[in-house]
Parts: C-alpha cells; sequence; structure tokens
C-alpha cells in the first residue's frame, strides 16, 4: 500500500510547477550568498585556566581576565592536556596557560609569557575571546608597570608579555567556513520544516484527504507515505549542498561522511514529523505557513545558528534544549571542525533521536480520519 | 428482496451534535443490500453529515448504527474497507493521470499490480475513456471527472456505494449516463446509497428518504409516496415536506 502512495507523493511533487526547482535553487543561492553576508559578538567566553606558577600575580592575571564581562570561569585544569579535554568536551572555549615562573621571570627580567588557546570552531567566539585575552594580559603588564614606577622596589622595567595564540581547529578563523555548515542545517530546516507543514493542509483545501480518510488505509502508512518523500528530498538537499560547499569553499568535514548523514537523516525525520503536526492542525494553507514561521524564527534563532548559545541569558539557554536545531548545529560544526565522530556526540544524536521519534508519533496521533 | 437478512445498513437514533446544534436528529432507518436508497433533503438538511457518519468520517453523537455489519462507533475502519465513496467536492488528484488515480486507489485498497492492471482496462474500456488514459484529471471535463470518480469509488468492489450529491453541476444528459452507471452498479448487487437534489433522480430510487431540519420525515418508495401526499410527482412531494423547515440552506 505504501508503495502506491509513494509513488503518488514523488509524482506530485515532480509535477508541481515550483517544488522541483525550489529544492534545486534553494541550496545555491543559499550557499553562494548567505555565507557572505553575517557577523555578530561574542560574550561569556569559557575560560579555563592553567595555573602552573600559583603566584600572586597569575592569580591577578586570572582575576583580570574573569572579572570581565567577557569571561566566564569554566574552570583550572592541572595541565593543558587536561584543559584540552575540557574543550573536546565543549565546556571551554579559550585556554589560559600561565608557565611556571611566570612571576619570577616577571620580577627577574620583566618578561614572561603566557599561551593562549582558542577553539574556534566557532570562528568568532575563538578570535574574539583570545583577542579579548590578549588585551587582558596586556593590560596586566602595563599595571605592573605602574606599579613598579610607583613603588619602585620591583625591579621590574616594561614586563613584557609575549601572547603566542594557538587557534585549535579553524586555524585561520574562516568565518564562512564556520556558517556553512549552518546553512546547510538551515536549508535542511526550511525545505524539511514547510513542505511537510504545506502538504497535509493542501490536500485538505483540494479536498481530496476526505477521499483518504474514507479508506481503510492506516493512518501511520498514510504519514509514512509523507514522511520518506521528504526524507530523500533533505538528503538531496544535502548532497547538494556538500557538493557546493567542496566546490565553493573547499570546505569538507574533517569527520566523516557518515556521521554528517545520519545526523541529517534523523534530523530530517524529526523536523519534517513536526511540519506534520502543523499541517495536521492547520485547516489553511495561511494557518500551516503562519505557524511554521513563528516556529521556524525560533529555533533558528535559537540554535546558536548566528548567536552563540552561550552569550544567551541562563533562561534562554534552558529554552535551547528544547529546539532539536540547536542538537543538530552542535553536532554539524564539531564533525565539520573537529572531526567528531557519532561517538563523542551520542548525547546530541540521541537528543534527535528523542525529537524524531516525539514529532512523528505526534504526527500519526494529531492525524484524525474521523471527526 | 428480503428485506430482513440482508440489511446493509442500520441505523437507530443516529444522532450528530456540534455544539448546541443538531445536525443530524434521531434518524432511524434500514438500507437493503442491491437497493438504491435516495436520501434527500433541502441544503442543510444534514444530509452528508449522516453519511459522513455512515462513513466513519464522523463519529455520532448518540445513537446506534451498523454499516455491512460494522459499529461505526467502534469498527470505523472495518467500514472502510466495505464501501466506496464520492463527495459532492469532487475529489480525484487533480495533478494525476486519469491510470495514476485508478492505480493509486486500486492500490490503497490492497489490490495489487496486475489485478489493477487489468482492472483499469476494463474500466476505461467501458466508460470510453480508453484515449483518456494518459489525461490528467484536471483536464477533464466535469461531467467526465464525475464517471471517472464513481468508477472509482466501486472499482475494490465494495458492499456499499455511498454518492454525496454526485451529479451537482453536470447537464443532463451525462446525469442520465451517470445513472446507467449507478444501476450497472446495484445489478452487481452493490448497495447505492445516494444524496442528490434532482429530484428526477430520487423517482429513480428504490427508495427515498426524505430529511427535514435533520431529521427524517418520510422514507418510502417514490411511488408510495406520490400516493401518501397526493403528489404527482417527487418534486411536488419534497416541496411539501421541505415547506416546513425551519433552518434556512447554505
Amino acid at each position: 500500500m505504501l508503495k502506491y502512495l509513494l509513488e503518488k507523493e514523488f509524482k506530485q511533487f515532480i509535477r508541481n510547477p515550483i517544488l522541483p526547482r525550489l529544492v534545486f535553487f534553494m541550496p545555491v543561492l543559499m550557499l553562494l550568498v548567505m555565507p557572505w553576508a553575517a557577523d555578530m559578538t561574542t560574550k561569556n567566553v569559557n575560560l579555563v585556566v592553567v595555573d602552573q606558577d600559583h603566584t600572586t600575580y597569575s592569580n591577578r592575571l586570572v582575576e583580570k581576565a574573569t572579572s570581565s564581562d567577557y569571561f566566564i570561569m569554566a574552570g583550572n585544569a592541572g595541565s593543558y592536556e587536561e584543559a584540552m579535554q575540557q574543550i573536546e568536551i565543549g565546556d571551554a572555549d579559550v585556554i589560559l596557560e600561565i608557565p611556571h615562573n611566570f612571576e619570577r621571570d616577571l620580577k627577574k627580567s620583566g618578561i614572561s609569557e603566557v599561551l593562549i588557546s582558542a577553539n574556534t570552531v566557532n570562528g568568532t567566539k575563538g578570535s574574539l575571546g583570545s583577542g579579548y585575552l590578549s588585551q587582558i594580559t596586556a593590560d596586566f603588564a602595563r599595571e605592573l608597570a605602574a606599579e613598579s614606577g610607583r613603588t619602585a622596589t620591583v625591579d621590574i622595567r616594561t614586563p613584557q608579555l609575549d601572547v603566542i595564540p594557538n587557534i585549535r581547529y579553524n586555524p585561520t578563523m574562516d568565518y564562512k567556513k564556520f556558517m556553512v555548515p549552518a546553512f546547510m542545517v538551515m536549508l535542511a530546516t526550511l525545505i524539511c520544516g514547510f513542505l511537510p507543514a504545506l502538504n497535509i493542509v493542501m490536500e485538505k483545501e483540494a479536498g481530496t484527504i476526505e477521499q483518504i480518510n474514507v479508506t481503510p488505509i492506516p493512518k501511520t502508512t498514510f504519514i509514512l507515505a509523507k514522511l520518506i518523500p521528504f526524507w530523500i528530498m533533505g538528503l538531496i538537499v544535502i548532497s547538494l549542498s556538500l557538493v557546493i560547499a567542496w566546490l565553493v569553499y573547499g570546505i569538507v568535514p574533517a569527520g566523516s561522511l557518515l556521521s554528517v548523514y545520519v545526523g541529517f537523516a534523523i534530523y530530517v525525520v524529526a523536523l519534517s514529523g513536526f511540519g506534520i503536526v502543523i499541517s495536521n492542525y492547520s485547516s489553511t494553507m495561511q494557518q500551516a505557513m503562519f505557524v511554521m514561521f513563528f516556529f521556524m524564527i525560533i529555533f533558528i534563532l535559537m540554535s546558536g545558528l548566528f548567536t552563540p548559545v552561550s552569550s544567551m541569558p541562563d533562561w534562554a539557554q534552558k529554552l535551547t534544549l528544547l529546539n532539536p536545531l540547536r542538537y543538530f548545529i552542535q553536532i554539524m560544526r564539531s564533525i565539520f571542525f573537529k572531526a567528531s565522530t557519532i561517538a563523542n556526540l551520542w548525547t546530541d544524536y540521541i537528543a534527535l533521536v528523542a525529537f524524531a521519534l516525539f514529532s512523528n508519533i505526534w504526527a500519526v496521533v494529531s492525524y484524525r480520519k474521523s471527526s | 428482496m428480503n428485506m430482513e437478512n440482508n440489511i446493509v445498513i442500520h441505523t437507530d437514533k443516529l444522532t450528530k451534535k456540534f455544539g448546541d446544534f443538531t445536525a443530524v436528529d434521531h434518524i432511524s432507518f434500514d438500507v437493503a443490500q442491491g437497493e438504491i436508497f435516495g436520501f434527500l433533503g433541502a441544503n442543510g438538511a444534514g444530509k452528508t453529515t449522516a453519511m459522513r457518519m455512515l462513513c466513519g468520517l464522523s463519529k455520532p453523537t448518540s445513537g446506534k448504527g451498523t454499516v455491512a455489519g460494522f459499529d461505526v462507533y467502534t469498527q470505523s475502519e472495518d467500514i472502510k474497507k466495505n464501501i466506496g465513496y464520492m463527495s459532492q467536492k469532487f475529489s480525484l488528484y487533480e495533478d494525476l493521470k486519469v491510470w495514476e488515480n485508478i492505480r493509486l486507489f486500486g492500490g490503497i485498497y490492497g489490490m495489487n499490480d496486475k489485478q489493477i492492471a487489468e482492472g483499469t482496462d476494463r474500466m476505461l474500456e467501458s466508460l470510453d475513456f480508453t484515449q483518456e488514459r494518459d489525461t490528467l484529471v484536471k483536464a477533464l471535463p466535469l461531467g467526465w471527472k464525475q464517471k471517472l470518480a464513481f468508477s472509482l469509488a466501486i472499482f475494490h468492489h465494495p458492499k456499499i456505494v455511498f454518492l454525496d450529491e454526485p451529479t451537482g453541476g453536470v447537464d443532463p444528459a451525462t446525469r442520465r449516463k451517470f445513472w446507467e452507471l449507478i444501476y450497472d452498479a446495484a445489478e452487481d448487487g452493490i448497495t447505492v446509497f445516494v444524496t442528490t437534489h434532482y429530484m428526477d433522480e430520487a423517482e429513480y430510487c428504490n427508495r427515498v428518504s426524505i430529511m427535514v431540519d435533520g431529521r427524517i420525515d418520510a422514507l418510502d418508495s417514490p411511488s408510495n409516496l406520490k400516493k401518501q401526499y397526493c403528489a404527482d410527482s417527487m418534486d411536488e412531494v419534497f416541496t411539501k415536506l421541505a415547506r416546513k423547515a425551519q433552518r434556512t440552506g447554505d
């Protein structure tokens, strides 16, 4: 039975004067135009400190950094390796390493160095974070100079700290590189969110849904027949945009293509199910369109796509936990830049699977064959 | 016709309310197998609502009803396996070709590719549609669409076919042809439950019920009804009954 319904869906899609073109041109235009047109500012950068000196000076520097708006103290680490682990699990964005003898060197020769490492998977955040930290460090150096001038007891001339930026994962800090995977996600979101939302309601307006409802067709079969075409369409759109990303920007996922596709496969199902839910509750296309638009804007703005989730107020950050897009963007960026695997990101994958199950069960339940 | 043993539709005080509004008000009737049962009433009398309940598209508020031996409350999906339905709003897929519509609905009712292919040939031939096989449905004239929709509604050999104003907006010649199809179906043992506004069509039915304000005010064969209401035609019977209506049509 499913076979006949799928045939129908594909024929209808192909014959639609607009949809097949849209599905082709949207990825092309979006990926060629959008990555050039966006910017952002950053706050709440998670700082992890590796203090190997444990002196007044090192404490002062750390305090100076964390007392600013820019940084949140994500923790202390005993070693650089330990700090890197925190970055890897996503708890930290920037590492400040203060070497042993920091204070002694400063007092002795007036020259010491600190190491700043930034996670630029979220490029803006990483680069701005390390930039802020450099400024704070330079500021600290000036303070020390002023103090020494006044007291004149410590033998410090002009303290000079060399900052060695060590930018991880996105070495050129290319903003486009950072946004392209996000736009792929957005594409999948638009196509697999709006089209299903309009689909069933289209049948309601045409009156054909009544003819379907009066047949013994099981609800699950009907919903599956609606879902599968969008799923396939979503994967085509993704393949297309992966090719564009590679040809135009030279961006290929650092991680495996398989984990990219697995993520998309789950995400598209989750979102299409949600679209069908909206379609089920709407009686006109206008309604469906408007409601979907409302959710889309929330999903996109609260996903970390344009503004980092960590810059949001606490309550908003908690709300993003209900947003499937948030998990998926996390997954994509990690795979694209950190070569993360499904095993690394399993909690995000599980969250997506949960969304997919939830929205599709809801889709089947909310589809009513009788009133 | 043995009315007692071959009841395919049975209702007892079947009622549907929408809030305070009683669309269908305690209707009780039986329809026997092979019968052509006319379901008449002015606009807004509750015909379509009653039919939707019998088809499992709408749950009754109270009363009893069985269709093809299945309960309208609990076994609506079993009912759907045994009925065909054609609604007043033309509801084939306009963007599918003729043969694609046939294939879709054949498939939905569990027919396999071979059965569908054979059935399609037979149907198109008997409708004289063979050359329209690859035409998109939206390109067909209304009368043709209606004939196609009817043929599709009985394509899977249901026990009962429900027709909701099947000939609305169709010219008289096509309507006659349409009724020939209905007679053919009834001869094959398919029970026909049909709503209509055309009183000449009411004359074609074995029995006719007339709904006024959600109630069935008259139910008998056309000839008996005419006698009972001292009328020359069904048109006159209908006018006499419909005049009592309190509701305004749509």
